[in-house]
């Protein structure tokens, strides 16, 4: 809990500061986010999940500044609309054991004005500099400091690279200034100190700071915390530097040296050699940042606010869960098909308007990679991408052949006019066509080189290497393609973790989702987060290939999974952005189910054009109110429209995680608030396939809404903010402006509508078994017993429901005791752009 | 012709005014507004550039408005049109009219949406004035509003650091350009007796005759004339303004920025091409400015690792090319590289964000580990020393810091020792004296008179400098600019006897503007604690209002044309002689420190980080 106290204990003797354990606190607490193309959502404050969540997300405020929760005037402007709700209110006053009893409670929560200004504790050291020195460090420092690690890192803007290319990124900078008449520093001692190597962190922070080790910790940390985005990155590319495809060693110690010297070389620059260090101005300054400190009461009060805002919801949720309709009409024994989709809360209104259509259908929910891991190399691919949760490492590479598909070049993206004599020719030339190019975007947007297509992530004609017969066929030290073996364990996984194990319909769909878009540099952040941030097109041909494979249906059958011989397995791809579908290998149909696949891509269409519809009552641009093939050829238009900010809404509104049958659900409408993923407890009386689906369930949807909850309720400081002038930087990160520090999170207009709740996940099982399950696996635990997620389990016999407090179930009665039936959603939906209630949808 | 020729100068303002009125939450109507004007203006250039091309390309001028006269001077607003303003006109309303397109879409909730639509339209209006004007004055209407508008639309994102600091300096730097048109105009008149339209300047008779006596005048003028053109056009070794400029939401950095506010350097320079046309020592400084700057900024362009760093520079070194092209005396070359180069950059800088997921799916494919450009082949410590040169953008963001805003601010602080406390036991008495000076003229020893007008207004430079250092009131630092206007206007009286109805226009609208912005900075410290000058209070955040007016106060006081004062502007220089320079140097320069002491106090209490921390806030460093 005290880090930089602590690591006085452990440092060497006689020295109070211990510069590993400092830097090794600085990467835990910097911003863990990878550059832009490996965009993956992930809790913004992990390095305070160790503790409770109110207690880290207040520590988190008080150290750096945040703001971690919605301002006091916004909960009660929410509480005076009615969405909170006062029975709830006071049900959660109640349950604070603190005596001061609901009269005050309410006092405080409603009216109690608050004078709330608070200043972080980091910066407040640094900040001597301007208070005592009258010198602005930051501005001195920062523009040629960003500079150098953005054209150091710069993964292909620049045209001419950054030239000294040594081992380490000090060496680089340190054989620029030998070998050069000028130098990045203005002065000699900075520069001298550099050449010589004599610059270790303690010797530089002896000149800055002064002989006062203890300050050290705190110092670098005010040093960091500056610029965040930039040494988040640094932090990112030092401990994973296959994210650059560019490699370019570098490290948190190397910059902080660089940065140090640049500090070293402002102050002589300003005051020449006499100046003293720091530490003789910074007496009153002096803070520990870890420190434990006292609850005040404007915490209490929103930490309050928070939880009744979040049960608001929650509680409606669990009384439908908990009353709605289960005995859905028991689907005939031939299902017309049966459908595979992401566990992503975007798919949750697909999966709705499919059954709509297709009453007879089943559609299913599992995290978009399908249980097949791997690197995918398309051809002419230079580098591997990988498909799978980022956390793992998978040991196969599927490669792609026979492709046609070419790629278009735009000139106006080319580096090229931007040389003297080139430009000379292409301003008079192609300047002149961009401005027809401009007027054409405008008039009619199209789909063009300089868009992320999702489909073009794979070309769909071509083949792909997905068996593999001989063992020591490898490619850096990757297996190409699956043993038989091999498909069987993951397609066995799969289909158990879901509950697919009998009753096979004709034709299983495999949906992967991508999501099209242009002009948007967070584009990975739209795509699949179970394959680290790309479209599951791949996975999704890949996995339905091995469970079409007779071997390995012969295996399955072995180990207790019949798939009928006609039975096929299509992979598709679902854009969530144009919403639009494409399926792969129809070829390899039959005639006759060819026929019935026909037709049911019908069904598919008139369930994306309801789709599209049901969206575009969040997008105030598009009147939602005409038919839904008109509006989905405008949602379509958006994605392809330069203009467009908001080509998607992705996981906005996201609040809720099902894990269970689809029973529980099947007649809800949950606003596309919900991830889903399939899940039968009767096949898993132990828990087993369990364990899986919430080891990812927590990192990946946890983490995918507490990036959410946090870029929403501080999208300066923890979100990226507006993207309207963002700067691209080195391809890896945007800035505002020219001379800015990076900025990780998610941009406003990515969060906007965000409602900043946790998770909610519902576990269709026995609690006992539940928890079991979840002690496995310590880290996953933390996720649920720190309540970062919330988790309540649906007693899938008796129907009760328990929800998980300081680590044990405690059973939990909705206030709510119904669920409202609505016999038609669709006028709701063209008048509503808020946040709609949850209903229950009578069946056709 | 002649109607619609004052109808396309009426219409950007027309539709501004009508934008202002728009609710601020009426997004529809703000962005049909301006796609209006945009799109009228866009037919009716058409329309005008039609009947232009039947009439086998006529020259029109127009003598407009007389907005002030005396016997011998004479402030009138003067319309052309020729080659050079209808492609302006063509390029610029095409341009503006797909980008309020653009922005409709693109800015839908984002907080300050009219205020962009506005800011938009005024800087539409500035660009209108200066590609239609006729002379110099009507020019530096256009030329004011183009200023003031550029640093609302940079400071776009008012509460964050870096906006607002980056908008200041390029104000700092455009305020300079200004002072050289002042100046430019101020000579001309001299020169040529009246204020001259830029018809009267294609009469190559016409200026050689008056040039022949005056050679060293006209070159002068010339250069005062190139300083503003390089200073809008981001040349040498002013460059490092327009990529800091980019901090605005994205479609307003590419029109204007991108595109049609850097090229009116090129603009002003074809426009007196008549003028310089003989003059080949100016001739030959143009071009040469124009191939170092454009060898330069592609040297800092090939090094840049932000994407519309690149696009700027990479921008800077084609107009540097254009300057070239201009001082030969390539017209329609330039005015043709000038669309392209629009055009190019307006598209590149809407499509930046692209460029992402294009060069990674480049890379992706065409990879090659360091692949080799052209200076490989330099050798090693050559190649070093460029590169991190570039990199530094050849130190020229310090350089213009340490030769222009820094003695400024050193010589400021000279005049620390006045205070609070004190500085009126300086001010009033001195004032006192002054005015007694002027009614006791002729009580004055005559050696002593000639030098006394400068003696005034060199107060009035250190008045305003001692503004321009402030650190703490406000208040203080507003009533010294007023003052300094004071003793601005004393010394010009004391020069030349003209009528007290000058000074009195002169200063009526500094008084006005003066009291309005007290009142605000009063009723600002009755509302909030914290109004100084000590850190950025942001206050806008909560006083969108007051920030508007105070604004307009600021904006009379720096005599915009807004209040009479600009015509004053303008009417005192016509006071000061040839041979005064010294007189014209104090004046000048005050006028610089005036604008910068006045916006810094916007700036500092209404922009950058709002000082109350219960809602969010960004960081300093973004």
């Amino acid at each position: 809990m005290n880090p930089l106290t602590e690591s006085s204990a452990n440092s060497p003797a006689g020295s109070l500061f211990d510069e590993d354990y400092v830097i090794h606190q600085l990467k835990h607490y910097l911003p863990a986010q990878s550059p832009l193309k490996d965009f993956i959502h992930h809790n913004t404050l992990h390095a305070f999940q160790n503790q409770k969540f109110h207690d880290g997300i207040r520590n988190a405020a008080e150290i750096f500044g945040y703001k971690v929760s919605l301002r006091l005037d916004e909960y009660r402007a929410a509480h005076a609309k009615g969405q909170i709700r006062k029975d709830v209110l006071e049900r959660v006053i109640d349950g604070q054991m603190d005596g001061i009893g609901r009269a005050e409670w309410l006092f405080r929560l409603l009216e109690k004005p608050y004078l709330h200004n608070p200043k972080p504790l980091v910066g407040r050291l640094r900040n001597v500099w301007r208070t005592s020195y009258h010198i602005d460090m930051d501005t001195l420092v920062h523009p040629i400091f960003f500079r150098i690690l953005c054209s150091y890192l710069d993964q292909g803007i620049s045209i001419w690279d950054f030239p000294a290319q040594e081992s380490t990124f000090l060496g680089s900078i340190r054989s620029l200034e030998r070998n050069a008449f000028t130098s990045f520093f203005k002065t000699k001692r900075a520069r001298n100190l550099l050449k010589d190597g004599k610059c270790s962190i303690s010797d530089l922070l002896a000149i800055l700071v002064g002989q006062d080790q203890s300050m050290y910790g705190q110092y670098l940390f005010d040093l960091e915390f500056a610029h965040q985005g930039w040494s988040g990155l640094v932090v990112q590319v030092e401990d994973h530097p296959e994210t650059l495809l560019d490699y370019k060693p570098i490290s948190l110690h190397d910059i902080i040296v660089l940065e140090l010297l640049l500090e070293i070389d402002a102050m002589d620059h300003q005051f020449g050699k006499g100046w003293k260090p720091l530490e003789t101005m910074a007496q009153g300054q002096r803070e520990d940042l870890f420190a434990d400190r006292p609850v005040t009461e404007i915490m209490q009060v929103m930490a309050v606010w928070q939880e009744v805002f979040e049960w608001s919801y929650y509680d409606s949720i669990l009384a439908a869960i908990k009353y709605c309709d289960k005995a859905v009409d028991e689907i005939s024994a031939d299902r017309r098909f049966q459908a595979m989709f992401c566990i992503d809360d975007r798919e949750c209104s697909i999966r709705r308007h499919l059954e709509s259509e297709a009453p007879d259908c089943e559609t299913y929910g599992t995290a978009g990679f399908f249980g097949v891991e791997f690197y995918f190399q398309p051809e002419g691919g230079k580098f591997y991408t990988k498909l799978c949760p980022a956390p793992v490492t998978p040991k196969y590479l599927v490669k792609e052949f026979g492709s046609q598909s070419r790629r278009k070049k735009d000139l106006h993206l080319s580096k090229r006019s931007h040389s003297l004599g080139q430009g000379w020719i292409i301003s008079q030339t192609l300047g002149f066509w961009s401005a027809l190019r401009l007027f054409a975007q405008i008039a009619r947007p199209s789909i063009g080189p300089a868009m992320t297509y999702a489909f073009e992530h794979h070309d769909r004609a071509a083949s792909l290497t997905i068996e593999n017969s001989d063992p020591s066929h490898t490619e850096n030290g990757l297996q190409v393609g699956f043993s038989i073996m091999e498909m069987v364990d993951r397609v066995e996984g799969l289909l158990r973790s879901i509950g697919l194990i009998d009753h096979f319909a004709p034709i299983v769909y495999v949906v992967g989702h991508g999501s099209s878009s242009v002009n948007n540099p967070h584009y990975a952040a739209y795509d699949c987060g179970a394959c680290s941030g790309r479209p599951g097109s791949v996975n999704a041909r890949v996995i339905s290939h091995m469970a079409n494979h007779e071997a390995v249906r012969e295996a399955l059958a072995e180990r207790g999974i019949v798939i009928p011989v006609h039975t096929r397995f299509v992979g598709g791809l679902h854009d969530t952005c144009r919403d639009e579908v494409e399926f792969f290998d129809e070829d390899a149909l039959s005639p006759q189910l060819r026929a019935a696949h026909a037709e049911n891509t019908k069904m598919f269409e008139r369930a994306l054009d309801a789709n599209a519809k049901e969206r575009s009552r969040r997008l105030e641009l598009v009147d939602s109110h005409k038919k839904a093939f008109e509006v989905h050829q405008r949602v379509k238009s958006r994605s392809v429209s330069l203009f467009e900010p908001r080509p998607e809404l992705n996981h906005a509104t996201n609040a809720l995680c099902v894990v269970g049958r689809r029973s529980l659900t099947r007649r809800l409408f949950l606003d596309r608030r919900s991830f889903m993923n399939s899940y039968n407890y009767q096949q898993d009386p132990e828990g087993k396939h369990l364990f899986g689906i919430m080891k990812a369930v927590a990192p990946v949807c946890g983490g995918i809404n507490l990036e959410y909850y946090f870029s929403r309720v501080d999208n300066q400081k923890l979100g990226a903010g507006s993207k309207l002038p963002h700067n691209v930087m080195g391809l890896i990160g945007v800035a505002n402006g020219a001379d800015g520090d990076l900025r990780p999170g998610l941009p406003s207009q990515m969060i906007e509508v965000h409602d900043p709740v946790r998770l909610l996940v519902v576990v269709e099982h026995f609690p006992n078994v539940v928890l079991n399950t979840l002690q496995q696996h310590a880290e996953t635990y933390e996720w649920f017993l720190n309540e970062w997620v919330h988790l309540v389990v649906y007693h899938p016999t008796d129907g009760s429901l328990h929800q998980f407090k300081d680590g044990r179930f405690v059973a939990y009665e909705p206030l709510c005791d119904h669920v409202d039936t609505i016999q038609q959603i669709l006028p709701l939906l063209e008048e509503e752009s808020d946040n709609l209630p949850v209903y229950q949808l009578l069946s056709k | 012709m002649i109607l619609l020729l004052h109808i396309i100068v009426l219409i950007p303002l027309l539709g501004f005014v009508v934008s202002l009125l728009v609710p601020k939450s009426n997004e529809r109507w703000l962005s049909r507004t301006a796609v209006a004007t945009f799109g009228l203006q866009l037919l009716s250039t058409w329309v005008l550039v039609g009947f232009w091309v039947v009439n086998d390309f006529v020259i029109l001028d127009v003598k407009d408005l007389v907005l002030f006269e005396t016997p011998v001077y004479q402030y009138f607003i003067d319309l052309h049109f020729d080659e050079i303003t209808a492609v302006y006109a063509i390029v610029g309303s095409f341009l503006s009219f797909l980008v309020a397109i653009y922005s409709r879409v693109y800015m839908h909730r984002e907080s300050g949406f009219k205020r962009f639509f506005n800011t938009i339209q005024l800087l539409f209006v500035g660009y209108t004035l200066i590609i239609f004007s006729g002379n110099l004055e009507t020019l530096f209407i256009g030329w004011e509003f183009l200023g003031i508008s550029s640093f609302l639309l940079i400071a776009f994102y008012r509460n964050r650091y870096l906006p607002v600091r980056n908008a200041f300096k390029v104000y700092s730097l455009y305020r300079l350009g200004d002072v050289g048109l002042i100046l430019a105009m101020w000579l001309s008149h001299h020169l040529f007796h009246e204020n001259i339209t830029f018809k009267e300047l294609s009469d190559p008779l016409f200026v050689s005759e008056h040039l022949h006596s005056h050679t060293l005048m006209g070159v002068v003028i010339s250069l005062m004339i190139l300083l503003a053109a390089a200073v809008k056009s981001a040349q040498l070794p002013f460059s490092s303004w327009l990529p800091r400029a980019m901090e605005g939401p994205t479609p307003s950095s590419a029109i204007f920025y991108g595109s049609l506010s850097v090229h009116l350097g090129v603009f002003i320079l074809l426009r007196t091409f008549p003028f310089w046309e003989h003059q080949l020592s100016v001739r030959i400084l143009i071009g040469v400015l124009g191939l170092t700057t454009s060898v330069l900024a592609s040297g800092m362009a090939r090094v840049q690792s932000a994407v519309k760093s690149q696009i700027a520079y990479a921008s800077i070194a084609q107009i540097g090319l254009i300057f070239i092209e201009v001082a030969m005396g390539w017209e329609i070359l330039a005015l043709v590289h000038f669309a392209g180069n629009a055009f190019l950059r307006t598209y590149q800088l809407l499509v930046s964000p692209s460029v992402v997921s294009y060069l990674i799916r480049e890379q992706f494919y065409n990879f090659e580990p360091r692949s080799r450009t052209p200076e490989d082949s330099l050798p090693k410590r050559i190649m070093y020393s460029l590169y991190m040169l570039c990199l530094k953008e050849w130190g020229l963001d310090q350089l213009i810091h340490r030769i222009y805003r820094e003695p400024l601010k050193r010589l400021g602080r000279q005049f620390r020792f006045m205070n609070r406390r004190n500085i009126w036991y300086f001010l009033l008495p001195s004032m006192a004296l002054g005015m007694v000076m002027l009614l006791l003229e002729d009580k004055i020893p005559g050696i002593a008179r000639p030098y006394l007008p400068a003696a005034f207004a060199l107060v009035g430079l250190i008045v305003v400098l001692r503004a321009f250092v402030e650190r703490r009131s406000a208040t203080m630092g507003w009533y010294l600019v007023m003052a300094s206007h004071f003793w601005v206007a004393l010394a010009i009286s004391f020069n030349e006897h003209f009528k007290v109805s000058h000074t009195i226009l002169y200063l009526s609208g500094i008084l006005v503007s003066g009291v309005v912005g007290i009142i605000c900075l009063q009723r600002l410290r009755r509302l909030e604690q914290h109004v100084n000058l000590d850190t950025h209070q942001g206050h806008s955040y909560e006083h969108d209002g007051l920030a508007l007016v105070f604004l307009l106060a600021c904006l009379g006081m720096t005599g915009f044309p807004i209040t009479p004062s600009f015509i004053g502007e303008d009417l005192i220089f016509s006071h000061i002689h040839e041979n005064q320079i010294a007189l014209a140097a104090f004046c000048a320069v005050a006028l610089i420190i005036d604008g910068l002491a006045v916006v810094r106090i916007y700036t500092k209490i209404f922009m950058g980080t709002h000082i109350k921390g219960y809602h969010e806030s960004a960081y300093r460093s973004s």
